[in-house]
């Protein structure tokens, strides 16, 4: 180790900035990889330099509703463990309310999923395992077994020490980055990474990577780049020494305490209890505020204990446990953190800058986990070990990642590091970042927002009440199965298989690709061939590994021009996709189109009828086929007159009725809105429909899937049922491992579409699954795993009003695949019998409202 | 017996002590602020001659409105009351501050009955003036020893130990008395929970201290040339032993 040397080499490869947990297994993996002439540089000394590692409280607990959280647990879990720095300690959640027993129950059903063994335990049970709790409080606790305490400074330095042994990686501690240099790329307008300048020398570099923990968005500005994260503080005492826990003559020798309700932690440490909050109110600090070594009296990320904000939790404390109260609090500190804006870490490229990766906003209890992701991405194009879309850096737009956005998300969650969270969850801060160009109209409807990343869409509209009359629909029994939902979505849904529904799609996010060699270079991105001007291709866009990043459209604009078309909350990740691969060379140049256009959804079975009212174009199967394009124009006047506006009608449907998106002009959007509502609203029962139908109860009806939820990394076209009869010639992304899979014949799994038989519960109510990742089991109960690990899960959920049935997505094993097949689906812990469909959704199989 | 103990609230800074740019203070941005150490183990002192003897604790300062704090934590591990003079003008120099604490002493005094003892850090962690004791223990015309590594209480009269060159010197001190503790003299305790709840409850009196004026006026601060300290490295490995080896015998630690 040349720690102490005065001078840096003159180059790298790579160069790794922090040496905490994240740094230091980043560099094993890569050394595990192959790659070779590696720097791992930090300002502080080794083994601890100063970071969050060196204060964490070392424990993991693997269970979270989040796939990509819940299973890089286990994995970081299962890396400690084989280096043997981990001890097994178990752990429990207790529960002061009964609204937390539900939420165990939900835990339940995670760690089901999820594979991790876990129980729930009664008062009387609980403090068996753990004797100096009060049980008087608690209504009971969810028990896991193998909730780990770590070692994370001696993980580190092991994986540190073995890049250095197989690679000759150098180390630099004590060395402080003054700067990252880059340079123009160009064609996509974003940097290059070329350097890293130190205290020590300069180190040009192909690949940089900050593993800076509380400093990474300081460090990345100096590249020009950002990474959402701001330091937290986490308040930690160590209190003790007590009897019961020096006689135990163990680090650890009780199960970690979670006290749910109250937002804190108990966990034993040798004597003492180390006590823990997440109660307290935000405290964030900016980097600059964090002083440096020589300046802390601990340590930078040991921030001055505020007493003021832990005393309410010491008196909770006391209440779960009595014998805390007389114990003295040997040590208490502000400990730094990092949170980000969704509460989900920054991996990943930076997508402003090429060869400046992140791996930041990672914990502990992740750390190794996460680390393997970054190198598996470094190495491989996108990682193998699970897809990490929920924690790429690219999912960020430019209103999520300034200082106060990502001030106010994180002081708006970090009070539910322990809460008790809803899937469909909205935020209360930072709303109205991005509207449509509809949406005061949508306002004065009713509409109720939900918040795709920073856009605004109504996911239904109060002034359709009316339709819950008509229709019969009645609430749902459990608050819990109500929330975030409105039975109006189910009124919106039938009236547009009755009647037609148009749906607000302006968050669509629209990248042209233009220039000689674009059409060549979008036919690189995707699987299926991009078709002649006027034709749109529906087609994944795969990881090198052939598995989905993508599933999007891609419009033939033009000779030269191929417009893309993604959803909201994949546009950043498939934009930065783009700038990746495309050529450097300017044959190709990507415009964002994005607040451009403005798109409508007009379906149902009077869609097409109403359009008429406002155009003489052929509007049949022959003039305007399924997937073509049509350039028209629409007569937008409410007045009996004339008034022309373009339009680009595309016939698809993601809904499973006839009809068209209907691109237009951004400014042009308000009058073609009010053109059909003029002409639809009596006569042909248009109601503008919210992203409750097309995003969920239409899609699900028909089977159609999400990426994100049925279209992840981990499963490739055949599984998801998305592989066409032949393989076009030319190459793209992934192709070679397609051709593979393809080859290995009938796929393992399969995405199928399953309906609930019976949603009662043991209680005699009707539940309904939120499409949260519940598990899938066979009559026996057992949950159905693949031979790679991969578990059958539900990826979507909904009430289907049209079938009269919930319907369930998932992947099951082929075996399983045929229609007919009786399984069980877990929620809330309890099972539920289900009928598998089969890979297409319930409602219209034969596609006959799609046809002429 | 009734006690009272004179506290400072001191920043809590690292090795590297920053100043303000305008050069009058310790630049305390990230810093936390304590008690003076010699000043946390006169409450220590305080605590436990209470414990033994029975009676009562008072802790004394004088600072900013934010020294309840360094109060409080006092209450948290043994004391009774607080009494906080609070300034508003930044740090009192030793003079003016020790006419201060000897009116808010004589005041608290003619109500509740004389303190047995008063107790003082040696010297504050911050300006370091080891001034402020004796003169309040001049002004009220009371026996005061310095630097105390031991005490104890009996008979009506307080035993104080001193560190000299030589060994130990011993002082008997008649009550009422005043006295420097240093740190060593004990090991002060840490606040339980329970202590700390308690003390947020206590009664801490906000009082006016006297304004006479003082001697010393501060200038500026200024840090001290940093000391650098080269390392030289002398090679990795059994071939660094030849030069460890002559390291050694330069050292004379060779024989």
């Amino acid at each position: 180790m040349s720690d102490a040397s005065s001078t840096v080499p003159s180059s790298a490869k790579v160069v790794i900035i922090g040496a905490g947990i994240v740094g230091n297994c980043l560099a094993g993996h890569l050394a595990r990889l192959g790659w070779t002439d590696m720097v791992l540089l930090d300002k502080g000394p080794l083994p601890n330099p100063g970071g969050s590692t060196g204060h964490a409280s070392n424990f993991i607990f693997p269970v979270d509703h989040n796939k990509e959280m819940a299973l890089l647990g286990v994995q970081s879990a299962n890396q400690y463990r084989d280096v043997d720095r981990s001890v097994d300690c178990g752990g429990i959640e207790v529960a002061r309310t009964q609204e937390r027993m539900d939420e165990l129950q939900r835990r339940m059903t995670s760690a089901t999923a999820w594979g991790v063994e876990a129980k729930l335990l009664t008062p009387a049970e609980v403090k068996e395992l753990v004797p100096f709790i009060n049980d008087e409080i608690i209504l009971g606790g969810f028990y896991c077994p193998t909730v780990s305490v770590v070692d994370s400074l001696d993980t580190g330095t092991l994986f540190r020490n073995e890049a250095i042994e197989t690679t000759g990686m150098q180390v630099f501690a004590n060395t402080e980055v003054l700067d990252i240099e880059t340079e123009d790329e160009t064609a996509t307008g974003r940097q290059r990474v070329t350097a890293v300048v130190t205290d020590k020398g300069r180190i040009e570099a192909e690949y940089v990577v900050i593993a800076c923990g509380v400093w990474s968005n300081r460090i990345a500005n100096m590249a020009g780049a950002t990474i959402p994260l701001v330091p937290a503080v986490h308040q930690m005492a160590d209190v003790g020494p007590m009897d019961v826990l020096v006689e135990t003559n163990n680090e650890i020798g009780y199960p970690i305490v979670r006290d749910m309700d109250t937002f804190c932690y108990e966990r034993q440490s040798a004597g003492s209890m180390e006590v823990g909050s997440y109660a307290h109110r935000p405290i964030l600090h900016h980097p600059d505020e964090i002083p440096s070594n020589d300046e802390a009296a601990l340590s930078p990320t040991e921030m001055p204990f505020t007493q003021d904000d832990f005393d309410p939790q010491m008196e909770q404390a006391i209440e779960l446990m009595e014998m805390l109260g007389d114990a003295e609090i040997k040590y208490a500190i502000n400990g730094l953190l990092s949170l980000t804006p969704d509460a989900m870490p920054c991996l990943g490229e930076c997508p402003d800058v090429d060869g400046l990766w992140s791996a930041a906003a990672v914990w502990v209890k992740e750390g190794p986990g996460m680390a393997q992701v970054v190198a598996e991405w470094m190495t491989y194009g996108y990682p193998r070990v699970i897809d990490a879309h929920g924690a790429d850096i690219a999912r960020f737009y430019d209103h999520e990642r300034n200082d106060e956005h990502i001030w106010a998300r994180a002081s708006e969650h970090f009070n539910k590091t322990y809460g008790i969270v809803h899937p469909a969850e909205q935020w209360e801060s930072r709303r109205n970042l991005q509207v449509s160009p509809l949406f005061s109209r949508q306002e004065e409807a009713g509409a109720f927002f939900f918040q795709a990343r920073t856009w605004e869409r109504p996911q239904w509209y109060e002034s359709n009440a009316d339709l819950v009359e008509r229709y019969g629909i009645a609430e749902r029994e459990v608050e819990w199965d109500n929330r975030w939902w409105s039975p109006i979505t189910v009124g919106e849904h039938l009236n547009l298989r009755e009647h037609c529904g148009m749906v607000d799609l302006s968050a669509f996010h629209l990248f042209d690709l233009e220039g000689p060699g674009a059409v060549e270079f979008a036919d690189y991105l995707c699987v299926n061939k991009i078709g002649p001007v006027g034709r749109a291709t529906y087609t994944p866009w795969l990881t090198p590994d052939g598995g989905f990043h993508s599933d999007l459209t891609m419009q033939r604009v033009d000779d030269d021009c191929v417009n893309v078309v993604t959803g909201v909350f994949d546009g950043g990740r498939d934009l930065a996709w783009i700038k990746h691969y495309m050529p450097k060379d300017g044959s190709v140049t990507v415009t964002d189109r994005t607040l451009d256009y403005s798109t409508l959804g007009l379906w149902g079975p009077k869609a097409p009828a109403l359009l008429a009212e406002l155009t003489d174009a052929d509007l049949s199967h022959e003039g305007s086929p399924y997937g073509g394009i049509v350039k028209v124009q629409l007569n937008v006047a409410t007045d009996g007159g004339t008034q022309l506006i373009d339009a680009a009608l595309f016939r698809i449907s993601y809904v499973g009725d006839s009809g068209w998106e209907i691109y237009v002009d951004w400014d042009d959007a308000p009058k073609l809105w009010d053109a059909l509502m003029h002409h639809g609203r009596d006569a042909y029962g248009l109601r503008p429909t919210g992203g409750g139908v097309y995003g969920s109860s239409g899609r699900i009806e028909k089977g159609y899937r999400l990426q994100g939820a049925e279209l992840e990394s981990e499963y490739n076209p055949l599984e998801a049922g998305l592989d066409r009869p032949k393989v076009k010639s030319a190459d793209f992304i992934g192709k070679e491992a397609y051709l593979a899979a393809r080859e290995a014949g009938d796929p393992e799994v399969l995405m199928c579409c399953l309906t609930v038989d019976d949603d009662h519960d043991s209680q005699g109510r009707r539940r309904f699954f939120q499409g949260g990742n519940e598990p899938i089991m066979d009559l026996d109960g057992n949950v159905i795993f693949d031979s790679h690990g991969r578990v059958s899960r539900v990826t979507s959920a909904t009430y289907g009003p049209s079938v009269g049935q919930q319907i369930l997505m998932a992947y099951l094993p082929r075996e399983l695949a045929e229609p007919g097949t009786k399984l069980q689906a877990m929620y809330w812990n309890e099972r539920y019998p289900v009928t598998v469909v089969g890979t297409d959704g319930p409602f219209d199989p034969d596609n006959t409202r799609l046809k002429p | 017996m009734r006690i009272c103990v004179c506290v400072k609230r001191v920043p809590a800074p690292g090795s590297k002590i920053n100043i303000t740019a305008d050069g009058q203070q310790v630049d305390t941005t990230n810093l936390g602020f304590t008690t003076s150490p010699h000043e946390e183990c006169a409450v220590e002192a305080a605590a436990q001659l209470v414990e033994e003897h029975g009676g009562e604790a008072t802790v004394l300062t004088l600072g900013p409105a934010e020294a309840e704090e360094q109060l409080r934590y006092a209450i948290s591990v043994g004391m009774h009351r607080g009494v906080l003079l609070a300034t508003a003008d930044g740090e009192w120099d030793p003079q003016r501050t020790a006419r201060a604490l000897t009116t808010a002493i004589t005041e608290l005094e003619a109500v509740d009955g004389p303190f047995d003892l008063i107790l003082f850090g040696n010297e504050s962690a911050d300006a370091g003036g080891f001034q402020v004791g004796i003169r309040v223990a001049h002004a009220l015309g009371r026996p005061m020893v310095n630097g105390a590594k031991g005490l104890s209480v009996a008979d009506g009269a307080a035993s104080v130990e001193r560190e000299a060159d030589a060994g130990r010197e011993t002082y008997s001190l008649p009550l009422p008395a005043v006295v420097g503790v240093k740190e060593g003299v004990n090991l002060p305790r840490y606040p339980t929970m329970r202590g700390r709840l308690a003390s947020k409850k206590a009664e801490v009196a906000s009082n006016q201290p006297s304004a006479d004026a003082g001697g010393l006026a501060e200038q500026v601060l200024k840090s001290p040339p940093e000391r650098t300290s080269q390392t030289i490295v002398l090679g990795t490995g059994p071939d660094a032993a030849p030069a460890v080896v002559d390291v050694l015998e330069e050292l004379g630690v060779l024989s």
